[in-house]
């Protein structure tokens, strides 16, 4: 436990207080089924605005998933289906009238393996600019965006190369400025380190501690150091086997982030986090 | 160090079973060989027969006038088959594609089964089928033209573009949809944005495959043309084209010696003409499948 805990990062711990009040998703009784199959049974969270709120668990558990109900990306698997009511600023995200682009284009996202379009690299941040209309100063936009993702000073002489040749930590830099470039509320980042290397990891996270300023974040981690070190809040995704032999995923604590990490009031959470499983 | 009681060395039965393995490894490098024989053995006899009446004047001029087993060309030929594939191709790959995104991005796995059993179908009827079809849906009323063979060659290369583009969309990594889709971009515009300039390369391939069989079709071009008419320096798609297939039954019915040349010489041009292209596609395909994959 001292291990982990002298390597937390409490910086963002005066904001959590103030901010505390602002909530951006409220998620009650969320369950997602794929077919008949239960993947995330009865999650009940707040997350708020302006902050890091990170996912973490073990393998299989539903931080994916959920996190993917958040802006409807689930909507992409025919078979998928929720119940319970997941509100975002008061709307429910579900409800009959609302429309999933208009969800996805508020609510980014960017994703464990980097995905660049095969274009340059400049061609990758205007793309969602020139569909949605945000066509206006473009090549300021483009910069602006290359800036804000930490990219701009390594790419600004190739903008028009292909983005496949950059490396791996500045193609998933390219995908969060793709993300930001249209000015989205909330940056969904599902593992988005996970593929990188420690120097790559390190500078996505700097990029989180920059990007929390404008926006919120919700992050899904395996790795807790990193989890400890971007993330506000922290909310810990259990597996739960249910007598029938099929695994669910469910949230089993939720908390600030120093209190997951240091003194978590479920065992399990102090299971996980001290490596004792997981 | 004592004698081991077994030997890893050949004997008896595991002989004969690598005497047979031997036999049957030779009976099907055979049929490989065969089959390239058979091509060359058709290239090269094709070629021979018709380098006699093979020169630039051969595909530079029109038909001769009149009895002229020597003189003139198969410009007219040549044109007519640019023609008339031209045409159908214009016909076929917008509906071919359009097809493939349906069934790789937007029917239900059902549909999409079914839909490619219709194309699958659709693509083993026999051609000369075809051609009976579109006479009677077209040439019985409007007469023939280029632009009825054009038709029963859209409807044979319309299923090759479909499941050819089709292959190349699933491709695409889902990861690219996602990403365009969670930019709050369309299903339609992330289709035509991202999914298809990805697969565009391969997409053109499929439809150089079907057009190199469609130039080389005859049996629906039979009654639909130009057989029987007196077509020859002409482009109209309106009006009854010759094409090269044509040109070739209607040459080795003739005759006279010069004609039959002119015949095996139009063949060995369509033929060329098919393996280049065929080739090419094939080529350029795996090349965009190791880009794609890679």
């Amino acid at each position: 436990m001292e291990a982990i805990r002298t390597k937390i990062d409490v910086a963002g711990q005066e904001r959590l207080a103030e901010a505390e009040r602002e909530t951006v998703f409220e998620a009650r009784d969320v369950s997602v089924f794929y077919g008949g199959q239960r993947a995330v049974d009865k999650v009940n969270i707040d997350i708020y605005q302006r902050l890091v709120t990170a996912i973490i668990g073990p393998s299989g558990c539903g931080k994916s998933t959920f996190i993917r109900t958040l802006n409807r990306m689930t909507d992409l698997v025919p078979s998928a289906r929720l119940t319970g009511e997941l509100r975002y600023r008061g709307i429910d995200l579900y409800g009959p009238k609302v429309d999933p682009v208009e969800v996805r284009r508020r609510i980014g996202m960017v994703f464990q393996k980097p995905n660049p379009f095969p274009k340059s690299i400049y061609d990758n941040v205007a793309y969602g600019l020139r569909i949605l209309g945000m066509k206006k100063d473009l090549d300021q936009r483009v910069e602006k965006t290359l800036r804000a993702a930490a990219l701009w000073d390594e790419v600004k002489d190739r903008l028009k190369d292909s983005a496949l040749g950059l490396s791996g930590g500045q193609q998933q830099r390219l995908c969060i400025a793709r993300a930001i470039a249209v000015e989205p509320e909330v940056i969904l980042l599902d593992e988005p380190a996970s593929a990188l290397d420690p120097i790559a990891t390190s500078a996505i996270e700097d990029l989180m501690h920059e990007l929390k300023r404008d926006y919120t974040i919700v992050i899904v981690t395996h790795n807790m150091q990193q989890a400890a070190r971007v993330a506000d809040m922290t909310a810990f995704f259990g597996l739960n086997v249910t007598p029938e032999g099929s695994r669910e995923g469910i949230l089993v604590e939720y908390d600030k982030t120093e209190k997951i990490f240091t003194n978590p009031s479920d065992s399990r959470t102090e299971g996980y986090v001290t490596g004792r499983f997981g | 160090m004592a004698e081991p009681a077994f030997s890893l060395r050949t004997s008896g039965r595991l002989r004969r079973r690598q005497l047979v393995n031997r036999l049957m490894g030779a009976l099907a490098l055979g049929a490989a060989l065969l089959a390239v024989a058979v091509l060359a053995i058709v290239v090269i006899s094709v070629a021979s027969r018709g380098a006699s009446a093979l020169n630039l004047a051969f595909f530079t001029q029109n038909e001769a006038q009149g009895f002229n087993p020597t003189g003139g060309g198969i410009r007219f030929a040549i044109v007519g088959t640019g023609v008339i594939v031209g045409i159908a191709t214009l016909m076929a790959l917008p509906l071919g594609v359009m097809i493939a995104i349906f069934l790789s991005d937007l029917a239900s796995p059902r549909l999409a089964r079914i839909t490619r059993l219709a194309l699958d179908v659709t693509n083993g009827i026999p051609t000369i089928v075809v051609g009976i079809f579109v006479y009677t849906m077209v040439v019985a009323a409007h007469g023939q033209s280029a632009l009825a063979g054009s038709l029963a060659l859209a409807i044979i290369m319309m299923p090759l573009i479909a499941r050819s583009s089709e292959e190349v969309l699933l491709l695409v990594p889902n990861s690219q949809r996602e990403a365009s889709l969670a930019l709050g971009v369309s299903r339609w515009r992330t289709t035509f944005s991202v999914v298809i300039p990805s697969a565009m390369g391969g997409i053109l391939t499929g439809t150089t495959l079907a057009i190199a069989r469609a130039a080389g079709e005859t049996a629906p071009l039979l009654f639909l043309t130009s057989l029987g008419t007196n077509a020859t320096a002409d482009s109209n798609p309106l009006h009854p084209l010759q094409s090269m297939t044509l040109a070739i039954f209607k040459y080795s019915e003739l005759a006279d010696a010069g004609f039959q040349a002119k015949a095996w010489a139009t063949a060995f041009t369509l033929m060329c003409f098919v393996l280049v292209t065929s080739l090419g596609a094939k080529m350029a395909m795996a090349r965009y499948r190791k880009k794609l994959g890679g």
